[in-house]
C-alpha cells in the first residue's frame, strides 16, 4: 500500500502502521451492520445545480511559477521520466 | 501596546500563530473596519507563508488571496496572521503538526482542540477586536471553540467559497468563523458567505444579515435533544452543563423535544473512510514540483515523488494516505468507500427526517472538556478519532452548526452544539444567542 501511495516508509513505520491500521480497519467493518440495499451513495452532502459562466477567456494577474525552485524559461523542471 | 505586539504576546504565551503579519493594512470603511481577522493556516493569504501545518508546503507563499480573505479586506478588515492547525486538518487536539503545538489559554497543560486550534486560542486570548477565519471537515471549528470557550460557526456546505483553501476532503470542507460572541461571529459569516465564480460547489442562495438573528426570541422554537448524543463516552459534567444550556432555551420559551438519530453511531466510520479517501487523492498534488518542499532533482519520477512525500508528510498524514488509498482500491472500494457513502445517505436521511419535527438540535459539542497533553500522548490513533463522535454526523451531512459556551466542568469551558437544517444558519444563530444570553 505504501508503494501504491508513493511513500517510502522505514521498518519502524511499517510495523507501527500495520498494527494501527488493522485496528482501524476492523472498527470500520461495523458499517456491515447497516442495511444499505438500494441506498444511493452520497458523493456530495447537498444537491447542487450546475452553474455555468459565459465561455470567455480570462487571465490570472499572478505568476503561477512564483513558488517554483526548478524553473527555466517560463517552464518548471521535473525529474526524468526514465 | 500595538495590536501586532499583542499578537506576538499571544504567540509567545500560547504558540497560536504559524505567521504573524509584518504590518497591518486596514481599510477605513466597511462592516469589518477596525476588526483584525486571523486566518487558519490552510486558507491562502497573499504574501503570507501558508503551509496548512505541513512541512510539505514549507516556504509556500501564495500569490493570491482566498475568496473569503478578499471579502474581508473589501469590508475593511486587517489580516493579522496565520493560525496554527493540525497538518491539513488531520487531528482533534492540534498536536499533529511539525510546527508549534498551541496551548489552551484556560490551562496551558491542556490542548486548545483541533484542528483549528490557533484560531480558537487567538479568539479566546485577544484583548482587541478580533475574529477568526477557520475551517471544518469533521468538527475542526466546533471542537476548539468548545475547548477554548468561544463561539464557532460552521455553515452549510457550500455557503462559503472554498477557493484558496488547501483542501482536505472536498465534499466535507467548509470555511467558517470564530468570535467571542454569537453576534460578532455571525457578522464574519455574513461577510464571507455567498457566490464565487471560482468555486463550482458554492451555493447561490442569497446571503442574509445573520447578525439580525442574534437576540431574536426563541419562543415557540422546537429544540430537539437527540438521545444518541448523551450516551456512553460523554462525561457527566459535560452533559450536566449542556442540560443547563438547554434549560435556558426552555426558560426563554422554546419547546424541548427528545428525538433520535439512529445512524449517529455509524457516522464516525463513514466519515473517516470518506475523509481519508478524499484526502489521499487531494494530497497527491504535493509532489515537490511547483511549490512547497522541493528537493534536488535526482532519480526517477517515482523516486523523487516518494522522497518528497516521505520527508514532507507527518505521521498522521501518512496513516491517512495509506488508509484512504486502501479504501479506494479495486477489490476494497465497494466494501469501504462506496459502503461509507451509502451510510452517509442514511445519516443525511436521519437529519432530514428530524428537521421535519424540530427547528434545531441541541447536544454536547465534545464528549469531554479539553484533555491534558500527557493524556493525549497515551491515546492510540483510533482513540483520537473516537473523540469526534459527536461532531462528524452534522459535518458528514453538511448542515450548519455552532458551538456556544454553556458553562464549565472541571474548571474548563463546555460547548453546546446547535445544529439546523440546510441553510438554517439563522435558526442556529438565534438558538445559540439565547444559550449565550441565559
Amino acid at each position: 500500500m505504501a508503494e501504491a501511495a508513493r511513500l517510502s516508509l522505514t521498518d519502524e513505520e511499517l510495523q507501527r502502521y500495520e498494527r494501527q491500521l488493522k485496528v482501524i480497519l476492523e472498527a470500520f467493518r461495523e458499517l456491515d451492520e447497516v442495511d444499505t440495499e438500494g441506498v444511493e451513495p452520497s458523493f456530495h452532502p447537498v444537491e447542487l445545480e450546475d452553474v455555468l459562466r459565459d465561455d470567455e477567456a480570462s487571465t490570472w494577474s499572478w505568476d503561477p511559477l512564483a513558488n517554483s525552485k526548478h524553473r527555466e524559461d517560463g517552464y518548471f523542471r521535473g525529474p526524468r521520466i526514465q | 501596546m500595538s495590536v501586532l505586539e499583542r499578537a506576538h504576546g499571544i504567540n509567545r504565551r500560547y504558540r497560536a500563530f504559524n505567521h504573524v503579519a509584518e504590518s497591518l493594512d486596514a481599510g477605513d470603511s466597511g462592516r469589518l473596519a477596525g476588526v483584525y481577522v486571523s486566518v487558519k493556516d490552510n486558507v491562502c493569504v497573499e504574501g503570507m507563508p501558508s503551509t496548512a501545518g505541513s512541512k510539505v508546503l514549507e516556504g509556500y507563499v501564495p500569490p493570491f488571496d482566498a475568496t473569503v480573505v478578499a471579502k474581508c479586506r473589501l469590508e475593511g478588515a486587517a489580516i493579522l496572521g496565520k493560525t496554527t492547525q493540525d497538518e491539513f486538518g488531520f487531528g482533534t487536539f492540534n498536536v499533529n503538526t511539525p510546527y508549534g503545538v498551541p496551548l489552551n489559554p484556560h490551562d496551558t497543560e491542556r490542548s486548545p482542540g483541533g484542528s483549528s486550534g490557533g484560531a480558537a486560542v487567538v479568539t479566546a486570548a485577544a484583548d482587541f477586536q478580533h475574529l477568526a477565519i477557520s475551517e471544518s471537515t469533521g468538527g475542526s471549528i466546533s471542537c476548539p471553540a468548545s475547548f477554548c470557550g468561544v463561539v464557532g460557526i460552521t455553515p452549510t456546505y457550500g455557503r462559503t467559497s472554498r477557493w484558496g483553501l488547501i483542501d482536505y476532503a472536498n465534499s466535507l470542507d467548509k470555511i467558517g468563523c470564530m468570535g467571542k460572541t454569537v453576534r460578532d461571529t455571525a457578522l464574519l459569516l455574513s461577510v464571507i458567505s455567498g457566490p464565487d465564480r471560482y468555486d463550482s460547489t458554492v451555493l447561490y442562495t442569497p446571503v442574509e444579515d445573520y447578525t439580525a438573528y442574534a437576540g431574536e426570541p426563541v419562543e415557540g422554537m422546537r429544540v430537539g435533544v437527540p438521545r444518541e448524543y448523551f450516551g456512553e463516552g460523554v462525561d457527566q459534567g459535560v452533559s450536566d452543563s449542556v442540560w443547563d444550556g438547554i434549560k435556558r432555551l426552555e426558560d426563554a420559551g422554546a419547546e424541548i423535544v427528545e428525538v433520535s438519530l439512529p445512524f449517529t453511531r455509524y457516522s464516525l466510520s463513514s466519515y473517516y473512510i470518506i475523509a481519508m479517501a478524499e484526502a489521499s487523492t487531494n494530497l497527491a498534488k504535493f509532489c515537490g514540483l511547483r511549490y512547497g518542499l522541493q528537493l534536488p532533482l535526482e532519480g526517477s519520477f517515482d523516486e523523487y515523488f516518494s522522497k518528497v512525500r516521505s520527508a514532507g508528510f507527518g505521521d498522521e498524514a501518512k496513516r491517512r494516505i495509506i488508509l484512504g488509498t486502501y479504501a479506494r482500491m479495486a477489490g476494497y472500494r465497494d466494501a469501504y468507500y462506496l459502503k461509507a457513502l451509502r451510510v452517509r445517505t442514511r445519516v443525511i436521511e436521519d437529519f432530514r427526517r428530524v428537521f421535519g419535527e424540530v427547528d434545531v438540535l441541541a447536544a454536547p459539542t465534545m464528549p469531554v472538556v479539553a484533555p491534558r497533553f500527557d493524556e493525549i500522548a497515551e491515546l492510540e490513533p483510533i482513540q483520537h478519532y473516537m473523540m469526534d463522535m459527536l461532531t462528524v454526523a452534522p459535518n458528514l451531512a453538511g448542515v450548519p452548526m455552532a458551538s456556544v459556551p454553556c458553562g464549565e466542568s472541571d474548571g474548563m469551558p463546555v460547548g453546546l452544539h446547535v445544529m439546523a437544517d440546510y441553510l438554517g444558519e439563522g435558526d442556529v444563530i438565534r438558538a445559540a444567542a439565547a444559550v449565550e444570553a441565559g
